[in-house]
């Protein structure tokens, strides 16, 4: 992507409220990026169209999932040094409780940066940390500089 | 086990759609449904983009219509469409969907006990055998007023 080539010309990591905003479907979400310095949080914000369950009414699964996965690849793009977006090859999502109806939260930790796949875990909560509504694991392919 | 018909018509399949919001802004739509099996539908977008620079599906997408699939897979052995939480959900990406092509997943709901219902389901463009992601799946039944209720014709 544009972003990601010209970051790394400059040498700098790309702009990652940037980036999402350049993907249409994590625009189409309303993905939210909080950096501070290191520290990655990022934010779903509740839309009548992330339901999935009106009755309860509950978040869609798939729109938890896709949230889950997206705070991966941003983690790996400020962590690992990709010339592309990090591609998932397998994700496994326990989901833990029903989300709710309000903003959602995530952050992930990479456990282990290989040349070209990386293990990466992420947690969703809402109103409380301790209370998370759904755990991914999942490997994603790198694509290392050449020049590295 | 069900004394579903072996097919529901279209306007049926619809319906079962129509009041997931988020389904509804995929354009999620089923295209067959028997008991125990699903086969829906998610048509290209370009908001579902998920690389501007290839024009790929984002892999949220695939989770989404794998997941909703999954449940209505699920819905037609249980009756208790709507009282059915998914549990866990593990997808393996084969390869890159094709821009400009519909996705359509069928899953399959191979085993249902009191509590679980075991589903796996198959994300591709126009072959099953060559897919873009295959997916492993529970669901917890009878979630909220309806725990443990898989009684057969009850919900």
């Amino acid at each position: 992507m544009e972003i990601i080539r010209r970051a790394i010309a400059e040498g700098k990591k790309p702009d990652l409220q940037q980036l999402v905003d350049a993907i249409p479907y994590c625009k189409f979400l309303g993905i939210e990026v909080d950096r501070k310095g290191t520290e990655l949080t990022t934010i779903l914000r509740f839309d009548k169209k992330l339901i999935g369950n009106p009755v309860l009414p509950a978040l869609h699964g798939g729109v938890v999932g896709a949230f889950l996965e997206v705070t991966a690849v941003i983690q790996l793009m400020l962590e690992a040094e990709s010339e592309e977006l990090p591609k998932p090859v397998d994700i496994g999502i326990d989901y833990l409780r029903s989300g709710r109806p309000v903003d959602t939260y995530a952050r992930a930790i990479v456990t282990k940066q290989g040349r070209r796949v990386c293990n990466v875990r992420a947690e969703a909560w809402q109103d409380e940390h301790t209370r998370p509504i759904a755990a991914l694991h999942g490997h994603f392919l790198i694509k290392p500089r050449e020049t590295a | 086990m069900s004394d579903l018909p072996s097919t529901v018509p279209e306007h049926k399949a619809g319906y079962i759609l129509a009041g997931i919001p988020h389904a509804a802004e995929l354009k999620l739509t089923v295209v067959e449904l028997k008991a125990g099996e699903a086969v829906c539908k998610v048509p290209y977008a370009e908001h579902l983009i998920g690389n501007p620079d290839t024009r790929v599906i984002h892999g949220g997408v695939i989770t989404a219509l794998l997941d909703n699939t999954c449940g209505i897979a699920v819905g037609t052995k249980t009756r208790l469409q709507g009282q059915i939480a998914t549990l866990d959900l593990r997808i393996d990406y084969m390869k890159p969907a094709t821009p400009d092509q519909d996705i359509l997943a069928f899953a399959e709901c191979y085993k249902v006990t009191k509590n679980i219902a075991f589903v796996r389901g198959v994300a591709y463009h126009t072959d099953r055998n060559d897919p873009i992601a295959t997916c492993a799946a529970a669901f917890m039944l009878g979630t909220k007023s309806q725990r443990g209720a898989n009684v057969p014709g009850g919900g």
